[in-house]
């Protein structure tokens, strides 16, 4: 079927996912990091529809959308760990908190470092702080002690809300927040421990320093 | 599963959104219960408590397990009830990869190409699934805020949207696989997009324009789902959304 490519670019978190994926999976690619403020030739002729990152090239074949990605790989590498559940409702379920998180989750989350003045940002926070509760629970209930979203490994939902730890952590920082909490969601700071710390994704998940200082870059108002 | 299980759907009749579950429903010849919302009443106990965290319709009950958010309810009664296939199935694809192989081996005898066209089946068909959520994606992601920069707008504003909406209209139909998006049959991409086209009347009338002169290929492709019994049924007189719409632009000062 030929070569496997991800384009993608190292902050970002949607990038990442399909890189955790693959490495999960045990199936070799090729990384090609894309510069986004010079879109490549190769990005705009595979992606000319969102023209953003990631994107997974099969042979000739581009699929593009991050959750788009995850639901091939799933399907067609049937060796290794299963990415989403078996069950239909259990899948319904993980592709509602993937749905919920990049929805509504990321974006208040970057509306925390986006914020004009404390009013806005406490609302993004309260925002954010509403939806790590949620996230806790839904941890909760899907059993196995909470070990991850997908069970005893990492799964769909662990992969969609995994990715944006790096930014958790780096918004924590620049915020001046608390976010993951031991106090409100324990499960949440134990499942972030295990995630960073797993095979697949210890070694995409980017440095929150190197996010930190990209974050300063990108926010900066022009004087 | 069979089609007689307990299926209830908290609709709300102007809602695409619900329009592509009724749809999906039909097409795979469920029977179900609507339950209308009354949206100016409030939400209903049922709603809110099925449906906690984003308090909207659709929402499909299937005895009593609440399922939310449109496109993945599709996707769950397709995998529920797989036949017919509203995303193209490997099931379908291997099977039919079966039928030719066995034909040739009874007709034609062993042919090199032949076996690499069962191959090829399997890959082609994951790839065509991806296709199918990408366009879903789209379609969600793009096209309904399209329309609302339409309908909620006035003046420059509207002229912008509409600007804006067409060319969400210009890149959709040029995925247009054939006679539908999936290419000859009706499929999990038309399930989601077509109940939009129950609003495309009103976008009409508020922005002086006609989706046929802007996109014809996507106009006829509008008539052909139209034709489909899962269609006609599920969507709504284009005209009573115009009414719905004009009293929303009202109540809002637009008009």
């Amino acid at each position: 079927m030929g070569e496997l490519k991800v384009i993608g670019a190292w902050a970002s978190p949607f990038a990442i996912r399909p890189r955790i994926a693959l490495t999960l999976k045990s199936i070799e690619y090729e990384y090609i990091e894309e510069n986004l403020r010079a879109k490549s030739d190769l990005l705009l002729k595979s992606n000319p529809v969102h023209k953003k990152v990631p994107v997974l090239l099969h042979g000739d074949r581009p699929i593009c959308e991050s959750l788009v990605i995850l639901q091939y790989i799933d399907e067609q590498w049937t060796t290794g760990p299963s990415i989403l559940p078996s069950d239909p409702y259990d899948r319904a379920i993980a592709r509602f908190w993937a749905a919920y998180v990049d929805d509504k989750f990321f974006p208040a989350l970057a509306g925390i470092l986006k914020a004009q003045n404390e009013e806005a940002k406490a609302e993004a926070l309260g925002q954010v702080k509403a939806g790590l509760e949620l996230l806790e629970k839904a941890l909760k209930d899907c059993g196995k002690e909470g070990v991850f979203y997908g069970g005893e490994g990492i799964g769909y939902v662990d992969i969609a809300f995994g990715s944006y730890l790096g930014w958790v952590r780096a918004v924590e920082s620049m915020g001046e927040v608390k976010l993951l909490d031991e106090d409100k969601t324990p499960g949440l700071v134990g499942w972030a421990e295990r995630f960073c710390s797993h095979e697949a994704v210890k070694d995409v998940m980017p440095e929150t320093e190197k996010l930190i200082e990209f974050a300063k870059k990108l926010f900066s108002k022009p004087t | 599963m069979s089609k007689n299980d307990e299926v209830i759907l908290l609709d709300f009749w102007a809602s695409p959104f619900a329009m592509r579950v009724k749809i999906a429903l039909a097409e795979k010849g469920i029977k179900f219960e609507a339950r209308e919302e009354d949206i100016m009443a409030g939400k209903s106990e049922l709603l809110l408590n099925s449906n906690p965290l984003h308090k909207k319709v659709p929402v499909l009950l299937h005895y009593g397990k609440p399922i939310c958010e449109s496109a993945i309810i599709v996707s769950y009664i397709d995998e529920v009830w797989p036949f017919p296939a509203l995303l193209p199935t490997c099931y379908y694809a291997r099977a039919q990869a079966r039928f030719w192989a066995d034909f040739v081996d009874k007709k034609v005898g062993f042919h090199p190409y032949y076996s690499e066209t069962f191959l090829n089946l399997l890959p082609t068909c994951y790839y065509a699934r991806t296709q199918a959520r990408f366009w879903a994606d789209f379609v969600d992601k793009k096209l309904f805020d399209g329309g609302c920069g339409i309908w909620r707008n006035n003046g420059d504003a509207l002229e912008l949207g509409k600007k804006e909406f067409i060319e969400i209209l210009q890149v959709l139909e040029g995925a247009l696989g054939g006679d539908f998006f999936g290419g000859d049959n009706f499929g999990f991409v038309d399930t989601i997009a077509i109940p939009h086209a129950s609003w495309f009347y009103a976008y009409e009338q508020f922005g002086g324009f006609k989706v046929e002169d802007a996109c014809p290929k996507l106009s006829a492709w509008i008539e052909r789902c139209l034709k489909r019994d899962s269609v006609a049924k599920s969507l709504p007189d284009p005209s009573k959304v115009y009414e719905f719409l004009c009293m929303f632009r009202k109540m809002n000062g637009l008009d």
